[in-house]
């Protein structure tokens, strides 16, 4: 089967190649992950194609995978194709070294946008990433704001391990061990999974205990926990029992944000195709790049500020 | 067939009716229950409460494990078919509901939402999910592929499918005709997805009524050759139960769109391949095919989710849940083993030896 879809994807790779051989100026090689993954990666990838397209004058290829291993075959099929850049997002943080060399060698400038590779500096030109520690820091912020007299709290993580699982959990624990007015009810992972979320909110109801914000590490897990919510009878939102912390920002959140059934949704931006071709451009026009990594500026989204146009810029998906 | 089907029953009665197979999906039950009153004697206790729509519902944690357990009892209750016909699992079932539930997704959002729509939608992504069903069986039956390698086609690719039927990676759909089909129905206090689940067993008790399906089932996992020989085809016989399969993962679709009123393609039922496939092996079934019983998977899926919401109410830290099941499912494996069954057996006819001879002298002194 392995082999099977190998071979389909050998094949498709040298039909993509044949048919972008008519080339326009600048070739591009983008190793991503695939839309399908979720409504940021699918914002992610519609941003770079809208970018890096033959108007702006690149040739983009593309390979979208989960998969470390198949990532980086890609990426060392397009050195050897002799792109002019090479954009990764890579599935796992390690494995790179060897592939970034080569690329050294070859003298092709990488760009990392997204996540970050552990690797050398020097083995890549710029890296445009999201700051996860910085969104948690700011709906810490916001929720620090509120002056609530208790904060007592459903914490719903992310798939542990990941980037945006670590980033938002830690500012929550640091505030939590900090505080003597904040406790954590119950923090349990439901891996990004809506359904699963429910479940955990439906059993501390269920328990009886009391609890006063739920934060959710990202809007589908924040759906899940406000099902359990309104099927239980407890009010929610602007004016309600309980404060709703989302985060990735997709226009539906962003929706109930508008209509006061969550408090706040924290912005995880997937637009870094732009940064990365004003660096693309300054680079062939000779110049040089000062800073080697970006910070994608991000911020969060309150109910009693949010506007209908904050939706329309930032809200991701439909 | 008439002899066959008396001959069944006969052996049945023997054998306490098929019911002895219940036991250890019971037990299990029994275990999780006694654990947690003697953690909470409130635990199950049932209340009424008024939700955020106005309606007066029923809640608790027994509500609370009926209703989460509704899309694994109804993915668990085809894949007992498919485990007695097949000798085998499907473990694309995840997959395939998140296919049916992505169409029927598409269809609503064609245009406003009606029960016509809905009745539309649910029919559509019922084919759908048969098609694929019959995809599944076909490599099984004609081509005499081992069911999990057959249906890792589907497993690997499904959610890709899924994705491509919709185009956005968590498209949502906004109803109060759905959140009554994923939540209450106003004015019924009970969870729409149970309800779902008992016309579901209904459904399929009334078929096994009804039709030879569940004899020739059994018959076709029992001995091929001896089926065929009995005019009974082990094709169609697969094939069937692998449509059938698809009309649960249909079902089960639907209500996971339904409860969120949102469908998110890479979680929706991610890894419930392997909870089905527990619930069947909890429930006693073969297998490697053959006798079957699906009440006893049903029971196993509530088993199942029954553990899920008690570590959830224990709390056990996010990173430890998984350990702790696992433990709590080598339990109920190893009792439910041919192994401890047979021990069980053979204790039990000692006792019964012993006794008896002890009555016995009683009598005779």
């Amino acid at each position: 089967m392995k082999k099977l879809a190998r071979l389909f994807l050998a094949l498709a790779l040298v039909l993509a190649l044949s048919i972008s051989a008519a080339a326009a100026e600048i070739v591009v090689g983008i190793v991503n992950n695939p839309p399908s993954e979720s409504g940021y990666r699918e914002a992610n990838v519609l941003d770079f194609e809208a970018v890096f397209c033959a108007e702006n004058g690149y040739t983009a290829k593309t390979f979208y995978s989960l998969q470390n291993d198949e990532q980086l075959a890609a990426a060392q099929q397009f050195i050897t194709d002799g792109v002019d850049y090479l954009l990764i997002s890579a599935a796992e943080t390690t494995g790179w070294d060897a592939v970034l060399e080569s690329a050294a060698e070859n003298g092709i400038p990488v760009f990392l946008f997204d996540r970050m590779i552990d690797c050398d500096e020097s083995l890549y030109e710029a890296a445009v990433v999201s700051d996860m520690a910085n969104q948690g820091d700011l709906a810490v912020a916001w929720l620090i704001a509120q002056n609530l007299s208790e904060y007592k709290i459903i914490h719903i993580q992310g798939a542990m391990g990941s980037d945006a699982q670590l980033g938002r959990t830690g500012a929550l624990d640091e505030q939590v061990a900090a505080a003597d007015n904040w406790s954590i009810v119950v923090q349990q992972t439901a891996t990004w999974d809506e359904a699963e979320a429910r479940n955990i909110v439906e059993a501390v109801i269920n328990s009886g205990e009391d609890f006063n914000v739920i934060y959710a590490e990202n809007d589908g897990m924040a759906r899940g926990a406000v099902a359990a919510l309104d099927a239980a009878g407890i009010t929610h939102g602007v004016g309600g029992k309980v404060i709703i912390i989302g985060f990735d920002c997709n226009r539906w959140a962003l929706r109930e944000v508008l209509a006061g059934n969550w408090n706040y949704d924290g912005q995880c931006s997937p637009f870094q195709a732009a940064v990365i071709d004003g660096m693309i451009k300054t680079l062939e026009n000779g110049g040089t790049i000062e800073t080697k990594i970006v910070i994608s500026e991000e911020k969060g989204f309150d109910a009693a500020t949010i506007t209908q146009a904050d939706i329309d810029q930032y809200g991701l998906g439909e | 067939m008439a002899e066959l089907m008396k001959k069944t029953k006969k052996a049945n009665k023997k054998n306490l009716g098929g019911y002895a197979q219940l036991l250890v999906p019971l037990l299990s039950i029994l275990l999780i229950v006694v654990f947690n009153l003697f953690r909470d004697p409130s635990f199950f206790s049932v209340t009424t409460t008024t939700n955020n729509l106005g309606n007066t519902v029923l809640a608790g944690n027994l509500i609370s494990i009926l209703n989460s357990a509704s899309e694994l009892a109804i993915i668990a209750m085809g894949m007992t078919l498919v485990t007695a016909a097949c000798g085998g699992q499907d473990i694309s079932v995840g997959a395939l509901a998140t296919i049916a539930g992505s169409v029927f997704v598409k269809i609503l959002r064609g245009g406003e939402i009606t029960i016509g729509s809905i009745v539309v939608g649910f029919l559509a992504c019922c084919a759908v999910a048969m098609l694929f069903g019959a995809f599944n069986g076909t490599l099984v039956s004609v081509f005499r592929i081992q069911p999990m390698i057959a249906t890792l086609v589907l497993f690997t690719c499904g959610r890709s499918i899924a994705y491509w039927i919709n185009g956005g990676a968590t498209p949502t759909i906004s109803s109060p005709l759905i959140t009554a089909l994923g939540s209450f129905i106003p004015g019924c206090p009970i969870p729409t997805p149970i309800i779902i689940v008992a016309v579901m067993a209904v459904l399929l008790a009334l078929l096994f009524r009804f039709t030879t399906l569940g004899l020739y089932t059994q018959t076709v996992g029992v001995n091929q050759r001896a089926a065929r020989l009995n005019g009974i085809s082990p094709l169609v016989m697969k094939l069937v139960s692998f449509m059938l399969l698809g009309v649960c993962c249909a079902v089960a679709g639907c209500i996971g769109v339904s409860r969120l009123s949102l469908i998110n393609h890479e979680t929706m039922l991610l890894e419930i391949e392997m909870d089905a496939i527990l619930a069947v092996a909890i429930g006693g079934n073969a297998l490697g095919g053959g006798k079957f019983k699906v009440s006893g998977s049903v029971l196993g899926a509530y088993a199942i989710q029954a553990l899920t919401t008690t570590l959830y109410a224990m709390k056990v830290p996010s990173t430890d849940v998984k350990a702790y099941k696992a433990v709590v499912i080598i339990l109920i494996v190893i009792i439910s083993s041919p192994v401890v069954k047979q021990a069980a057996s053979r204790l039990w006819a000692k006792t019964r030896r012993l006794t008896a001879a002890k009555a016995g002298k009683e009598v005779s002194a």
